[in-house]
């Protein structure tokens, strides 16, 4: 699949990626997903995204050739690879900020490298392809075990690590009124994972009836419409008996819908990094001296966010793209225990020869679109 | 009560959520969750062995932000900057900051200007680029389109009206003016 400029894709024969660095592999996708933050990409709003780019953050394949200084992968192996692109020695990959590294990418030093993420985020080729180039083949890539399917675990290379994470931002304690802004993939999860934290009571608010119906079905959350309500904060304040939520999450972002001069501003005008609309939403329904966590995707470009309310509240704001390889041994656990079943969000698997109205699906959200995957060479 | 020192009471005990919810509490306690502390020295490197990498060839200069002391040892090799977009994209990165507006608005012109290039390029190949195909709005017929839309209470469907408008709307203005243009000239060819 390459980019063809806003709202356009199309399928195009590429060359199959070469190595061109001694750790890296070339892996044959099996998997990929569409994931919310590739609307971003698609909708002209991330800078530096190029004609002819090839989209994709989550996959997983079998590894077709290896690198000359690579040992801990041979061809043949079915891996899962994280979205991120990172080194494992910089200084920040030392302490674990793996989306931090700093040797990935040139283009900029406030975001690490990411698939098929525009050149702001390094210029690699990403997954929703037959073929990837993966930097760092001994540091990224995990071996899928055995008793995993590749549906799962193509989630767990953004969606459910990315999820979880933000609930870990939450720093949730016993009893903690947890509301969660977005019913996507990434909302659904750090709602589920905000239990595994000991949260007292999730909130899920949407417009999406489809995907609230998901969030209580999938994530045992109580659910609001923001449509159906004059002012959504006015109504969380009211149920939270007039105190707000402990910890609020944001897992909309920049393409949160519900305002119209913020999408006109940002989505179409991009005038703005993105609508800050779920961020705001957060902001005031927390109570003062709570936590806000963020792993909803914005662009580098500044956004009109309350600052001045989440100081005058005395708020934690925690924030950051998720650090996917260091979830993945509690993920792993939670999974086989039976508290996650990541796969149970897939709606829809789009051969990539139609990925163009697979992105058109998702990104106008029709026909209970919840997780498109993508399926290669078929 | 809010206006007194208790917190509203909760729907449920920790005792019935445990009960309902499969893994209810799994990691309570933080230290059970993988990235507390924030900041912690990662013994196995996830199975790096080098200090510094070894450095990728650079095929062309690579622009990179100024931010950087060089060029990262690792980098991506798609699309390399050419044409007029690609000039504003290297005087972007070349001498603004990730701190400047100006930095991520050069950028963003440059893909506009990127787009409009490689749809012009792709009218003088055996493939251009085709409205219809690469939007995927032809999902707005097998995918339930007005139903997924309709009576369910969408924030969107208000602005979704003018979403066509706007993302269609410069290219039927060119259009209209090539028309224009066109139609002026051959009138005045046939004077
Ligand atoms: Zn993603
Ligand atoms: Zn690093």
């Amino acid at each position: 699949m390459v980019y063809r400029g806003p709202y356009k894709v199309r399928v195009e024969e590429k060359d199959v990626p070469a190595i061109e660095h001694p750790n890296d592999a070339v892996v044959r996708v099996t998997r990929a997903a569409i994931c919310g933050s590739d609307l971003h990409l698609y909708h002209g709003m991330m800078p530096d995204t190029r004609v002819g780019m090839t989209f994709g953050h989550e996959f997983v394949g079998v590894v077709e050739e290896v690198g000359s200084s690579v040992r801990n992968l041979a061809r043949g192996d079915r891996v899962m690879v994280p979205f991120n692109i990172f080194c494992g020695t910089c200084w920040y990959c030392a302490r674990g900020l793996y989306s931090n590294c700093h040797n990935v990418n040139p283009n900029a030093t406030a975001v690490g490298g990411i698939y098929g993420y525009s050149h702001t985020c390094g210029g690699y080729d990403g997954g929703q392809a037959e073929y990837v180039r993966v930097p760092f083949a001994d540091v990224g890539p995990a071996v899928i075990p055995g008793w995993m399917d590749d549906e799962d675990a193509v989630l767990l290379t953004d969606a459910l690590a990315t999820g979880y994470f933000g609930a870990q931002l939450g720093d949730i304690v016993e009893g903690d009124v947890v509301v969660v802004f977005g019913a996507g993939p990434v909302g659904l999860y750090a709602a589920k994972s905000a239990w595994l934290m000991g949260a007292g009571r999730v909130i899920v608010i949407d417009h999406l009836e489809y995907r609230l119906a998901k969030a209580r079905t999938f994530a045992h959350a109580e659910t609001y419409n923001f449509s159906e309500y004059d002012d959504i904060v006015v109504h969380l304040k009211k149920i939270t008996g007039y105190l707000g939520a402990d910890v609020a999450i944001d897992a909309a972002g920049a393409e949160a819908d519900g305002n119209f001069v913020q999408h006109v501003t940002s989505a179409k005008l991009k005038l703005q990094g993105g609508s800050p609309v779920a961020l705001n939403w957060a902001i005031d329904s927390v109570r003062k001296g709570g936590t806000i966590s963020v792993m909803g995707a914005y662009g580098p470009m500044f956004s009109a966010v309350k600052f001045g309310d989440a100081l005058n509240k005395g708020l934690t704001l925690r924030m950051n793209q998720c650090p996917v390889k260091r979830q993945w041994p509690r993920l792993f656990e939670h999974i086989r225990n039976g508290y996650l079943k990541p796969s149970d969000i897939v709606t829809h698997r789009i051969p990539l020869e139609h990925i163009a109205e697979g992105y058109h699906m998702f990104s106008a959200k029709l026909d209970g679109c919840i997780k498109p995957l993508i399926v290669a060479g078929s | 009560m809010t206006y007194t020192s208790e917190r509203p009471p909760l729907p449920e005990t920790s005792e019935q959520l445990r009960a309902r919810i499969p893994g209810w509490g799994a990691d309570l306690d933080p230290k059970d969750r993988p990235s507390v502390p924030k900041l912690q020295w990662q013994e196995d490197r996830t199975g790096a062995h080098w200090e510094f990498p070894e450095r990728q060839p650079e095929k062309w200069p690579r622009e990179r932000s100024i931010e950087h002391e060089f060029l990262t040892p690792v980098f991506g090799t798609s699309c390399p900057p050419a044409g007029f977009s690609g000039m504003l994209r290297k005087l972007s990165y070349r001498k603004y900051s990730e701190g400047r507006a100006a930095h991520w608005l050069l950028l963003l012109a440059a893909d506009r200007v990127d787009a409009w290039e490689s749809h012009i390029r792709s009218l003088l190949t055996l493939r251009p680029d085709n409205p219809i195909t690469q939007t995927g709005v032809l999902s707005e017929f097998s995918r339930h389109g007005v139903s997924s839309r309709f009576g369910k209470k969408r924030a969107d469907v208000k602005h979704q009206m003018l979403d066509p408008v706007i993302v269609a709307g410069p290219w039927v203005l060119v259009g209209g003016l090539v028309f224009a243009a066109i139609r002026r000239m051959l009138r005045r060819g046939g004077q």
